[in-house]
């Protein structure tokens, strides 16, 4: 049951730096860009340079510096971390301009430029696509013949144990597998170095998460962040305490995270896609679907101090055929967002109680996009632990294992 | 949260007027009924209330020798008198009945005062006017998480193996759990609509410390719009035939196996509903419902490990409308609780779970009785137990369309609590053998008790020649215990685990329903007066003996008297056809040493030694066992110097001497013999009372003046004499002082089943070892395996 860790899901692929895989303007033979930057590793780069138009990039990634010392033992260039998840949600290769492949997204807000990284300045690139189209993207490297690149691939998550042999045999890569909870915390403490100095910093939080209206999100310096209990929401929850870059434990999981919420919405308003749930969502009202304190004492339950709009049983109200018609598909998509959120944040409040961690950083791909759970989970931690818990948000949501799989690739540990 | 049994409204206005009710079956003793209760649920009513039951008990009278001793060979008379005890009722039926039901209660309730009736549940609000109406009563309304709670410190408290732990593919479903000295702390996780998790530290102190909205609400509203099925029972049914790992993404569908680095195996769930979101094929019904209610199960069992863990708790219970005996959800949570926990929590679930808002809402009304300041005990007899869950029995359909479920508990005349002599008390299980456990030894037991039904109503018959009634009455006896034998053999379970004892305490509880009080009576006290002309000369014959020949002719006398067993067909069968059977024949045949169990020698060697300063002695039967077994036993520890507290039952069983009787007897040999006058002058000798009406003996359940007595004397020798004491119970009991357990075995499938034969003798000498040593030695494991089938 219960399970699972992998959170993953997502699947993404995040490519680090110059380019870029299989773009499909590159030449058979000659993956363009990737590879003659990366041999010439040459200092260009300047300033205006390194902020090249987006959809150049996209393309080819960026341009680097390096240092010669760390040449040698360098791995030849483009930079790849791989992490394939459950599938959460969609995502899908990358590949060229912009569309990488057909469902391959670059989130290019999410761009880290001129970032140093082992003797080199590049921008680190964020793609994600669905697990499901993991053949498709074989196919394509393997057309590309990307393994004249490199021959070895750094991945995490599920898939990398599952589809290895399908890279080896249909790609002719091996896959570097690594743990994903490593590639996770890993990536998350990097990322979270790496931009530190950015104003849009990677951490933030919820000003006032009990008032909508004031309700605004602040950056947050996790200058000090040990210990802090992770919480990683992919298709499942994988919840850990971790006391120093190697020092974590999983603390525990659910296996009610963003598959079941995509899911269940998928069964319930035959919707498909995560975003198109996440819409539905925000349109709907769960009120209507739950069965609130309220609608069974009348107000608010003061014997056990519950207030009246709490949540009594989700979902309660629709035992009763009559509310069952009353209901749309977006309160029906919103009730399940909040169930799975706030269940989500109940747990996470338990472990934070039992471990004695105060701060809580939520990630997953989950979390993209969904400000309505943020801010739910925010209100959650603040409000049923009076003001004791605090919860953290990452830019780069989803992308941490794989981000945690290139630094792998660039240092192993 | 909220323990509101989501109301079907639609099938609970669909009212069912045409039952007729059974008036002697159901609602019992409702004329002198007050207090009552009522808890509505979403499906059930359960109704409680408080009456009085007038029954026959009986009662000896020693007579004015002087002046009538003439006049009869006896040397007491038997009467029958009516006494008035206290009981508590409990019913539990659909809430279609409820308006015929209130029609007859309202119809019986004659004798009462009584103006209110309290009420909890979800449904209460709804029904109030109905009530009110129906009954003229005023309806108040209490809080039911604290009801519910109250109710549960009840059951805990006064029933025995209320609590289980369910186990779908073991023999027995259910393994009961001894009831704990102490109950509290534990934490109750209630799953109604949604979840409450409350703490409860005493008596008037819980907190609802968490909960959850996901719950039965959850299942049912949710399943309802994925399956289209409307009945939470219907979906229940549906999940049970489902499998959720089509629907389920699993760890293996990610990893292609386990992940091995953090121990979760490929089957375990890593996304509930997951592979929904990503295929797009049709999902059956089934498979929907059994992924729901397994992610629900797990989500609750996780957060109950988690407060567990929080508030350091080991005892966790579980109820609720979503639990209520389904043996679905009991697994789904056992399993849940067993995957996060590793093994450190157990869920435990209560047989009386459905009655405990009505327990509780009943006690509330009941303070000022102050009912717990006394003991009840569930009577088997008016209780219709735990149904069966099996799905060849009883196909997930329980206590629907027209049962009725009950459970009386009589308010005992004291109150119950441990000896203080028990070596661990949270561990002392008086049952020698769990017949639940024991296919063989049930299907044994449950063919002996159902051939010697004959003997028993004849007995009973017997007992009262001169009411034509009895006759009668001794017929429906007949009839109602077959019918609990019959439920026992389908489902052993029913009110715990079963034993020995607990079918010989469910045959007193029928005989005494049916007003058969003392079948033995008449047979104890011709005995007793036979066995006292030998006193005398019994006593003579044994000082006459050296020291070592006396001490072995004393345990001699002791095995010999109890042959004298009405409760063992083989000895029954030889006392009826020859009334003549006396103390030598008796002794006669006695197995000779070395005895089947024998620690004759290290009993000899201690005798040697300084005399015990108190002995407790737990007597058995009337007659030569008490007068010319016993008492020269005793006897010698006064003789010794050891001060004696002979302990005896209450009330009836068989031909157990009763604590009414041995008074008698012991005044009358007193007035023979100068060493037992003198120890019961200087109260070296004293006579107390268990509290308890069971041929066996449950040291966990004893009165409380004789733990006082025990406690104050520093009883350092327990005696624990005959073969429902000795060895039904209290077999493998360890006590923190010596003791002595002595019988001999009546029965020949139990003679055989522990390696010897009729009449093996059973002499036991145990001496608790030092403070720090390992209890299990070898001779134990030995002993231990004697009653392994």
């Amino acid at each position: 049951m219960a399970f699972n860790g992998h959170r993953g899901d997502d699947d993404e692929v995040v490519n680090h730096d110059e380019d870029e895989t299989p773009t499909k303007q590159q030449q058979q033979q000659q993956p363009p860009r990737c590879a003659g930057e990366a041999m010439t590793d040459d200092p260009t780069h300047d300033p205006a340079d390194g902020g090249t138009p987006a959809d150049e990039l996209s393309a080819t990634g960026t341009r680097t510096s390096r240092q010669d010392s760390m040449r040698k033992s360098r791995p030849p260039f483009p930079w790849f971390g791989m992490d394939i998840g459950g599938a959460l949600s969609i995502r899908r290769y990358l590949t060229s301009h912009t569309a990488y492949g057909q469902t391959g997204l670059r989130d290019v807000h999410l761009e880290l430029r001129d970032l140093s990284l082992c003797g080199r300045t590049g921008t680190l690139h964020f793609i994600r696509f669905p697990t499901h189209d993991l053949p498709a993207f074989l196919q394509m490297v393997r057309d590309k013949h990307f393994s004249s690149l490199h021959t070895t691939l750094c991945a995490t998550g599920g898939g990398a144990y599952k589809f290895e042999a399908d890279f080896h045999t249909i790609a002719d890569l091996e896959l570097h597998k690594l743990d994903e909870l490593d590639c996770l915390i890993r990536g998350v403490l990097f990322t979270d170095s790496a931009v530190s100095s950015d104003p849009a910093s990677e951490c933030y939080y919820f000003e006032d998460p009990s008032d909508p209206e004031r309700c605004v999100q602040r950056p947050y310096a996790l200058q000090d962040p040990y210990p802090l209990l992770l919480v990683n929401i992919g298709s499942g929850v994988s919840i850990l305490a971790v006391y120093s870059e190697k020092d974590y434990k999983r603390v525990t999981g659910t296996s009610l995270g963003g598959g079941t919420f995509l899911g269940l919405c998928c069964l319930l308003t035959g919707c498909s896609t995560f975003e198109e749930a996440l819409e539905m969502a925000s349109q709907g009202e769960s009120t209507s679907v739950d069965k609130l304190v309220k609608d069974i004492y009348g107000g608010d339950y003061q014997r056990f101090g519950l207030p009246g709009w709490a949540v009594a049983s989700s979902f309660g109200n629709m035992i009763s055929p009559e509310k069952r018609e009353g209901v749309s598909k977006e309160d029906l998509a919103r009730a399940t967002l909040v169930t799975i959120t706030n269940n989500i944040g109940s747990i996470t409040r338990m472990c934070a109680l039992n471990e004695n961690i105060n701060k809580v950083v939520f990630v997953g791909n989950f979390l993209r996009v969904n400000t309505l759970s943020m801010k739910l989970l925010a209100y959650a931690m603040d409000y049923w632990s009076g003001g004791q818990l605090k919860a953290l948000f990452l830019r780069h949501e989803g992308y941490f294992g794989a981000v945690g799989a290139l630094l792998e690739l660039l240092h192993p540990s | 949260m909220a323990e509101f049994d989501g109301v079907d409204r639609r099938s609970s206005h669909r009212m069912d007027k045409s039952i007729t009710l059974p008036p002697d079956e159901i609602f019992r003793n409702l004329e002198n009924a007050k207090r009552l209760a009522i808890d509505i649920g979403g499906s059930l009513t359960k109704l409680a209330y408080y009456s009085t039951v007038q029954h026959k008990v009986a009662k000896v009278r020693s007579f004015d020798h002087t002046a009538k001793e003439a006049a009869s060979d006896n040397i007491y008379e038997i009467s029958v008198q009516e006494e008035i005890t206290a009981r508590l009722h409990f019913i539990k039926f659909e809430n279609a009945y409820i308006e015929t039901c209130l029609d007859f209660i309202k119809d019986h309730l004659v004798n009462t005062d009584t103006k209110l009736i309290k009420a909890t549940g979800g449904g209460a609000h709804k029904f109030k006017d109905l009530i009110e109406k129906k009954l003229g009563l005023k309806v108040d309304k209490e809080d039911e998480m604290t009801c519910l709670i109250r109710g549960c410190n009840f059951v805990l408290r006064n029933i025995p193996h209320e609590a289980f732990v369910y186990a779908k593919h073991a023999d027995s479903e259910f393994r009961f759990q001894n009831t704990h000295p102490d109950i509290f702390p534990y934490l109750l996780v209630n799953i109604g609509s949604g979840v409450s998790i409350i703490k409860v530290e005493s008596e008037d102190t819980f907190e609802r410390v968490g909960g959850s909205s996901i719950g039965g609400g959850t299942f049912w509203g949710l399943g309802a719009l994925l399956t289209q099925t409307k009945r939470f029972d219907e979906l229940l049914q549906l999940a049970s035939k489902g499998q959720h790992t089509s629907v389920d993404m699993l760890v293996k569908d990610i990893y292609g196996g386990s992940y091995g680095s953090l121990g979760l195996t490929g089957d375990l769930i890593a996304s509930s509903f997951g592979k929904s979101a990503t295929t797009n094929k049709e999902f059956s019904k089934e498979d929907m419902a059994k992924s729901l209610l397994h992610m629900i199960s797990n989500d609750i069992g996780q957060l109950a490990c988690l407060y567990a863990r929080l508030h350091k708790l080991t005892r966790v219970y579980f109820g609720g409308f979503f639990i209520r005996g389904h043996p679905v959800t009991m697994h789904t949570i056992t399993y849940s609780i067993n995957f996060f926990t590793k093994g450190e929590v157990q869920a435990l679930f209560l047989r009386h779970e459905g009655y405990l808002g009505a327990i509780g809402a009943f006690l509330k009304g009941a303070e000022e009785d102050n009912p717990n300041q006394y003991s009840w005990g569930e009577n088997y007899a008016g209780s219709s137990g735990l149904m069966s869950v099996s799905p060849d029995l009883n196909p997930m359909q329980r206590a629907r369309s027209g049962t009725f479920d009950m459970l009386e508990m009589d308010r005992l005349e004291r109150k119950l609590v441990n000896l203080p002599l028990l070596q661990d008390p949270s561990s002392y299980i008086p049952d020698t053998v769990d017949l639940t456990e024991d296919p063989l030894a049930r299907e044994y037991w449950l063919y002996c008790f159902e051939e010697a039904l004959d003997g028993v109503v004849k007995r009973a018959v017997a007992s009262q020649p001169d009411i034509p009634e009895a006759v009668e009455r001794a017929e429906k006896f007949r009839h109602k215990y077959r019918d609990k034998l019959q439920t026992l053999r389908q489902q052993p379970f029913a009110y715990g685990s079963l034993t020995v004892r607990s079918l010989l305490d469910t045959r007193e509880h029928c005989l005494n329903e049916f007003n058969f009080p003392d079948p033995y009576s008449k047979i104890k006290q011709r005995e007793n007066d036979i066995a006292l002309k030998y006193y005398q000369k019994a006593v003579h014959a044994l000082d006459a003996l050296s020291w070592e020949e006396k001490h072995f002719a004393l345990v001699r006398g002791v095995l010999a008297g109890n042959v004298f067993d009405w409760g063992a067909k083989a000895v029954s069968d030889v006392l009826e056809s020859d009334p003549e059977f006396g103390f030598e024949q008796a002794k006669r045949q006695l197995e000779e040493r070395p005895w089947l169990v024998d620690s004759y020698d290290q009993w000899l060697e201690r005798m040697k030694g300084p005399p015990h300063k108190c002995s407790v002695f737990f007597v058995d039967n009337s007659g030569m066992d008490i007068i010319l077994g016993v008492m020269p036993f005793v006897r010698e520890l006064l003789c010794r110097g050891t001060e004696v507290v002979l302990a005896s039952n209450s009330s009836p069983a068989l031909n157990d001497v009763t604590n009414g009787e041995l008074q008698i007897l012991t005044e009358r040999i007193a007035a023979m013999d100068p060493v037992i006058q003198a120890g019961l002058k200087d109260e070296r000798l004293v006579l107390v009372q268990t509290g308890s009406s069971s041929p066996c003996l449950d040291l966990s359940r004893l009165d409380k003046v004789l733990a006082m007595v025990v406690r104050e004397r520093k009883a350092d020798l327990v005696v624990i004499e005959g073969m429902g004491r000795a060895i039904h119970t209290n077999y493998y009991a360890r006590l923190s002082c010596e003791s002595l357990k002595m019988a001999v075995i009546k029965n020949s499938w139990l003679a055989d089943r522990l390696g010897g034969k009729l009449f093996s003798v059973v002499f036991k000498y145990e001496v608790p070892p030092p403070p720090t040593a390992v209890m299990t030695t070898a001779e134990e494991d030995e002993e231990n395996s004697v009653f392994a089938p």
